[in-house]
């Protein structure tokens, strides 16, 4: 099959280096501490932050620093396929663990002791690069909660199919069994903080991919920062300041 | 800008699903017209200033593909909406018409008119997907006269009248695909136009006003959906057609939902079906099956009667039926019948350019109007086609290239159209040509990009190569190599010297053309797609370009030459105790041919190194040769033919069966021995991409013939494994010295061809080679002249950290797809060796009639074939056309007979007889080698 055409155009129209539409909305839970609906292409995201608020089970508590719990599920209708999924499978519970060490890594937990901060992520609409759109949409959330933070968590897709590297993959491409790199990048800090992959690469072609991921971390960095700053202009205007 | 597209999709399980796929709409897809003033022309490919432009739509590419590959043809828009339909209708004219866009010489573009913002249409609410596509096509053609203003005109071509009438009335400049051509003025271009299949339309309204209709000749074919029912049903069963090449008017469809082949006999039956099509077939009632002997071999006489058929396409004569031999009624009742079926539809054709010349006709009295005439292919199998043409008195003594457009069912033929000439007929250049482009063996010369990537020339080991580290100096060692004679490019060397402990070192030398052919460049592509040397008589179509082949890589003697070596510590008994692997470099001591290495191992005189060295090595040898027999590897034969060719004229000057001698044999043996070495180092270190060979074990039912010939000469065969059958073959011995090599080449018939393939594809059980009893093998030896060797050097490099592994490997459906190309340029190669063998057989018995001895090695009901052993040639015997009488003959299947009605004669399989041998043309333009009983 051809996904790559000879024209470089991709089947969605796409070149190999573009990313997807991207949009994002804060405040989309009027009771959550923090929320995001975060949109890449056709695959939509959802999140909610509650905290830092009590410990709920004082067995967990730490007592020098935050307690940090991830929760991530698919909507029944996410899929073109309606089907009930069974909370705690085992792709949620790893998606899970995945978001929470993630978002553990750039939380500054040292700073609110004894307390807990939960990350609800719910996927509406699945299109492939649902774990990179689940971790834009919980950074959009901790920032809209005022989480203090070391930096922005951003990730983003790439494959590599045709012998292209390929940006931000769609349902599609990431059905085509070609290698799959996710990336988690700390932007300002210019660190790594989540690599993931599936299938083999020869290691001078892993960079590749990997370089095209992380300009397609940065580029959706840029996007999520205008997001904050307008969203903090408009609070800024509302209470006269 | 984002759209959606959404559309429904009924999945495997049934369901019914909604798909949302995203598509975006972009402003930076250009023209492709260099003086556009407002587009990016870096990537322009149209003229500089074209007068006019065309815009073909989706039927114009697939049903004129050979107009367009005409140079003729350019300043052409294709957009990406035509391209996806002709690639989802016929992935070969998708090719073809992808090679003409990426041909820089050819003015072609590639527009990208589905993702361009203003040219991409929604589909409406009650159009047909079809409608919509070619509203895009109009979308777009209007789009690129207004963008190029009136500088320019640009035209649509399309053949659909619907779309032409749209077309004029949105204002857009619309052609057929005819009235174009006929405006350029160009007879030879209007013969490469594809009839429109509603010509016949028009010429079915003319008949009406006749007094006699046409003769309706062939049943209709089934719709798709009554096929795809029935074939739920079981009512029919679908298969590919295979015509047998002795009979055209027999042919067999292997269906897997009977198990067992359906016979089709008699052209009505057929049903306009083409060798390689696949079909639907309905079983015959079973009291209308025949006996397997009934089946004959058709004379060529039998399509003399077509002689009467006028040529003009509005004249029908009802088919000649072939006459099927009565025996008597209880030979019929005791012989097991086959089934038989009709053809009730075509699900996919399998037409393509066919090879042969026009039939001898009256010079019609007009000169340079159309004529009609019949094209008959070179191949028996293929039905002759009708062709319209202005170059009649041009083309009668050429071979030219005719491709099929339409069969109808009142023509007895398909129409077709000439597309080319290859040259005069008999000339042997271009009846070789004739086999290779019949064979798809490509032949052009290696363009300037893959030369570039040779090293200069005269090439020289150089001290980077000497002092490399991963590469060894082995040129102390005496090493030699043995090949055919008169061999230029030998890929391999061996040496053996002894060990101070009393075993041997024994190293293969393989040319090291990796080295030179590196991955992704112009020259690897080449190679990769050529897949393989080409051998035929008079001269080698290579892999690689000639001063790699014979030079660079080529182990000559006495020149240091580059090598990747495997080196084997044997015991005295030939027991492996050690594998090494090593990139090297040699000096060959001598290139040998077998007859000279066999020379030296005879004369006990003779006590130089070299040939103590083949004797132990012809020792070692023997006892491996003994252990893979014991494990159950086949000997088998095969008529190899050799000819003796005059240097000046370039004719045959004698032929003769190819000798085996126990040199060929020691060779062999050590390359059989590097090949299973290098496979199992290959297959630990890459699992899931390695390339192997493979030799699948053949069913006992493909086996049936040998069994039964065996049987009927009091001979029996045990076919349990590959062992028990070596055993049975090695105890088939009779009074004739030819006995036990004619149940060889019989066995070798009844194999499976030895394959390619992936290892990730299949499991280990599956990886067995049948032939050689080796549950592991690959090719290594051969890498001047087989593109899977260079492949296996690769994975032997990188498995020794000698190199970084490719690309290619990384993806396995990558290296399925290469070891499947490599099978078809295999087995092409081998059709084409055979048909360059069977021309220079005629070249050779045109001037030589001969009288000869034959054995019979089949029989059928009005002759049989024979094996000529002198000549290592087979053919059939017609047994109606005998001089002893014409009576009826019947055949005894169970012990394989032919018999004379009244009892006076018989003849049974591996029987002697004496023939006569003579080239005869009883069609025109289609001389064969007659052999006739004495």
């Amino acid at each position: 099959m051809e996904y790559v055409s000879p024209e470089g155009l991709r089947l969605d129209g796409r070149r190999p280096m573009e990313m997807r539409q991207i949009r994002a909305e804060i405040g989309a839970v009027s009771k959550a501490d923090g929320s995001a609906i975060f949109e890449m292409g056709n695959t939509k995201v959802i999140a909610a932050v509650y905290g830092p608020r009590e410990v709920q089970n004082r067995s967990q508590q730490i007592s020098s620093h935050a307690l940090v719990r991830c929760e991530y599920c698919m909507a029944n209708f996410s899929t073109g396929d309606r089907m009930r999924k069974s909370k705690g499978d085992r792709r949620s519970t790893e998606i899970s663990l995945v978001i929470r060490q993630t978002m553990e890594a750039c939380i500054l937990t040292h700073l609110l002791p004894r307390s807990q901060i939960d990350i609800y992520v719910q996927v509406l609409q699945a299109d492939g690069g649902t774990r990179s759109a689940c971790i834009n949409a919980a950074t959009l959330a901790l920032a809209d909660a005022g989480i203090p933070m070391r930096d922005l968590v951003t990730s983003c897709s790439a494959g590599y199919l045709n012998s292209t590297p390929l940006l931000d993959l769609n349902y599609v491409e990431d059905s085509a069994g070609g290698p799959d790199v996710t990336l988690g990048i700390l932007p300002k800090l210019d660190k790594v903080t989540l690599l993931q992959m599936d299938s083999k690469l020869p290691i001078d072609i892993l960079e590749n991919v990997m370089q095209l991921a992380i300009e397609g971390c940065k580029a959706i960095a840029n996007y999520i920062r205008e997001i904050l700053l307008a969203n903090t202009k408009q609070l800024e205007y509302r209470r006269g300041v | 800008m984002l759209h959606n597209k959404s559309f429904v999709k009924k999945t495997k399980g049934g369901k019914v699903m909604k798909q949302v796929r995203e598509h975006y709409l972009r402003d930076d897809i250009y023209c492709g017209a260099p003086f556009c003033t407002v587009c990016d022309s870096s990537g322009a490919r149209l003229s500089a200033s074209p007068s006019t432009i065309l815009v073909v739509d989706t039927n114009v590419v697939l049903n004129q593909i050979d107009l367009l590959e005409n140079p003729a043809i350019d300043d052409v828009v294709v957009l990406s909406i035509v391209l996806e339909e002709v690639k989802n209708k016929n992935m070969s004219v998708y090719n073809r018409i992808r090679a003409i866009c990426s041909n820089s010489m050819r003015k072609f573009f590639v527009f990208s008119n589905e993702y361009h913002r203003d040219t991409y249409i929604k589909e409406m609410s009650g159009e047909t997907k079809n409608d919509r596509n070619d509203r895009a096509i109009r979308v777009a053609t209007q789009w690129y006269q207004n963008h190029l203003g009136g500088a320019v005109k640009v035209l649509l071509i399309t053949n659909d009248k619907e779309n032409k009438r749209k077309a004029s009335e949105e204002g857009i400049l619309a052609e057929t695909v005819e009235s174009y051509v006929k405006s350029l003025v160009r007879p030879d271009l209007l013969d490469l136009l594809v009839r429109p299949a509603s010509e016949d339309v028009d010429m079915e309204e003319v008949e009406d006003l006749r007094p006699s209709k046409r003769k309706v000749i062939y049943s209709e074919h089934k719709p798709m959906s009554e096929i795809t029912s029935g074939l739920h049903r079981g009512i029919y069963h679908q298969g590919k057609l295979r015509v047998n090449r002795y009979n055209p008017f027999e042919a067999y469809v292997g269906s897997e939902s009977i198990g067992d082949e359906i016979v089709i006999y008699g052209r009505s039956i057929m049903n306009r079906a083409f060798d390689g099509d696949i079909v639907a077939a309905e079983l015959l009632p079973q009291d209308q099956w025949q006996g397997v002997s009934s089946l004959s071999i058709a004379h060529e006489e039998d399509e003399d009667e077509n002689e009467d058929v006028h040529l003009a396409p509005n004249s029908a004569d009802d088919a000649p039926r072939a006459v099927s031999q009565q025996g008597s009624s209880e030979q019929l009742n005791a012989v097991p019948s086959r089934p038989c079926g009709r053809i009730v539809g075509i699900i996919k054709r399998n037409w393509h350019s066919y090879c042969g010349s026009l039939e001898p006709m009256p010079m019609p009295a007009g000169n340079g109007g159309i004529a009609h005439a019949l094209f008959v292919s070179k191949d028996r199998r293929t039905p002759k086609i009708r062709i319209q043409t202005r170059q009649l008195e041009n083309l009668l003594d050429k071979r030219i290239i005719v491709a099929v457009d339409s069969w109808d069912r009142q023509s007895r033929y398909p129409s077709g159209h000439y597309v080319r000439t290859i040259g005069k007929i008999d000339d042997r250049d271009t009846e070789t040509e004739v086999v290779l482009i019949e064979n798809d063996i490509n032949t052009r010369p290696f363009s300037s990009q893959v030369l570039a990537c040779l090293p200069p020339l005269p090439w020289v080991v150089s001290s980077e190569d000497l002092s490399n580290p991963i590469r060894k100096d082995l040129c102390h060692l005496c090493v030699f190599s043995v090949d055919p004679p008169g061999c230029k490019d030998i890929d391999d060397a061996l040496h053996c010297h002894s060990l101070p402990n009393g075993n041997f070192e024994v190293g293969v030398h393989i040319a090291d053309v990796t080295n030179f052919v590196h991955p992704g460049t112009p020259l690897d592509d080449e190679a990769a797609q050529r897949g393989t040397s080409v051998y035929l008589v008079e001269r080698r179509i290579d892999m690689l370009p000639k001063p790699l082949t014979e030079d660079i890589c080529s182990l000559r003697s006495d020149v240091e030459r580059l090598a990747f070596s495997v080196i084997w510590e044997m015991t005295p008994e030939a027991d492996i105790i050690s594998t090494r692997y090593t990139k090297s470099v040699i000096k060959s001591s001598a290139a040998l041919s077998y007859v000279e290495a066999q020379a030296r191992m005879d004369d006990s005189r003779l006590m130089d190194p070299i040939t103590a060295d083949l004797r132990n090595m012809n020792s070692l040898a023997k006892k491996m040769r003994l252990r893979r027999i014991e494990r159950g590897a086949l000997t088998l034969a095969s008529a190899e033919v050799k000819f003796q060719i005059d240097t000046e004229t370039h004719d045959p000057l004698d032929i003769g069966m190819y000798q085996i001698r126990e040199a060929n044999q020691m060779v062999e043996e050590f390359m059989l021995a590097a090949n299973v070495s290098v496979a199992q180092q290959i297959l630990n270190s890459f699992p899931l991409v390695s390339l192997l060979r493979r030799h699948p074990t053949p069913t006992r039912e493909m086996l049936e013939p040998l069994l039964q010939t065996a049987a009927a000469v009091g001979l029996h065969l045990d076919v349990s494994s590959s062992k028990a059958l070596a055993d049975s073959l090695d105890h088939a011995v009779g009074d004739d010295p030819y006995f036990n090599k004619l149940i060889r080449i019989l066995a070798t018939r009844c194999m499976t061809q030895a394959v390619y393939f992936c290892s990730g594809d299949l499991s280990p059980p599956e990886y067995h080679h049948y032939g050689l009893a080796a549950p592991l093998y690959t090719h290594f030896t051969s890498p001047i002249r087989r593109y899977a060797d260079v492949i296996v050097h690769r994975l032997l490099a990188a498995s020794l950290g000698i190199s970084k592994l490719p690309s290619v490997f990384q993806d396995r459906l990558q290296l399925t797809s290469i070891a499947d190309n490599l099978n078809y340029r295999h087995r092409n190669a081998q059709y084409a060796g055979r048909a360059s063998v069977e021309l220079h057989t005629l070249i050779y018995f045109r001037k030589r009639p001969t009288d000869t001895e034959a054995r019979i090695v089949k029989i059928r009901s009005n002759g049989f074939f024979v094996f000529v052993p002198k000549y290592g040639i087979e053919g059939p015997v017609y047994l109606t056309k005998a001089e002893k009488g014409s009576g009826e003959w019947y055949v005894d299947d169970q012990q394989q007979k032919i018999k004379k009605m009244d009892g006076s004669l018989s003849y049974s399989v591996l029987q002697t007889v004496q023939i006569h041998m003579e080239v005869v043309e009883p069609q025109p333009n289609r001389p064969k080698l007659q052999l006739t009983l004495i």
